[in-house]
């Protein structure tokens, strides 16, 4: 048990360290970069809480497709000047930031789901696996799961009409 | 002994992160990386809960479902956006999210 605790303590410092690089490096590309560090370590989290298929999408999905995408944005965007970075309103948004984790760390404190949840810890009871995702996914969630793929498809076809270059000729 | 509360904090942790980060920054493209930590830390939360419920199995699942489709949705929007910002680039000639001003009065 004790050994989770001190893996869930790394992987959350290499969360939070990434994050915290994402919104304070002042270059966009070392932001990506650290975009996947942090979503990395959140797969990570996802393997102490016995969340296999999960922490296999995170690695797939962010590792590998998101941040391909934001990388070729942030090349598509790029204009030969670096401005500064960031808005003449940080001041607040560190303030707002500060405001809005002490009120969810109070709140998730108070509640009463922590006194509901099982206190025989995670990985006691190795139940949650894949066939009880896919069994899940496929019979009470089929419906929410084909509406998934066509607003995956939607979106895919609107992103091609959008990043069109229009001038090239129709 | 790992407790519901070590993901429930850094669930938050990582989304009042992710609310500076789209607060403060300037690039639309960072903003939407900030988004995306923030959608993390929602999952993060649903993760911990399901692990820790006392329902049966094949009900405390139903919270890495809808972890599964927040991903889904999530790559959707992150690619239909990317795409809307290069396409205000093109136009405007700055991703900056201050300098799209037209509209405000």
């Amino acid at each position: 048990m004790t050994a989770q605790l001190v893996v869930f303590y790394l992987v959350a410092a290499v969360a939070v360290i990434g994050s915290l690089g994402v919104v304070l490096t002042r270059n966009v590309v070392h932001a990506a970069f650290m975009l996947l560090v942090a979503l990395l370590a959140v797969a990570g989290i996802f393997l102490v809480a016995v969340a296999e298929f999960l922490a296999l999408a995170q690695i797939l999905i962010y590792g590998g497709a998101v941040t391909v995408v934001v990388l070729f944005a942030i090349m598509l965007t790029r204009t030969d000047d670096q401005p500064r970075t960031d808005h003449s309103q940080r001041p607040l948004a560190l303030l707002t930031a500060v405001g809005v984790f002490a009120l969810l760390v109070v709140v998730f404190i108070g509640s009463d789901v922590a006194s509901v949840a099982d206190t025989r810890g995670v990985g006691t009871e190795n139940e949650t696996g894949f066939e009880a995702l896919g069994l899940g996914l496929f019979t009470d969630w089929a419906i929410p799961f084909e509406v998934a793929s066509l607003v995956l498809l939607v979106s895919l076809i609107g992103a091609i009409l959008l990043a069109r270059n229009v001038e090239d000729g129709e | 002994m790992l407790e519901l509360a070590h993901f429930q904090v850094l669930s938050a942790a990582l989304f009042s992160i992710g609310i500076f980060g789209v607060l403060a920054r300037r690039s639309a493209v960072l903003v939407l990386i900030s988004i995306e930590l923030m959608l993390n830390a929602v999952n993060v939360n649903l993760v911990g809960i399901a692990a820790f419920s006392e329902r049966a199995a094949d009900v405390r699942v139903f919270g890495q479902i809808l972890v599964v489709f927040i991903i889904t949705i999530a790559a959707a929007e992150i690619g239909l956006a990317l795409a809307i910002v290069l396409r205000v680039f093109r136009n405007r000639g700055s991703a900056n999210v201050d300098d799209l001003n037209v509209m405000k009065w």
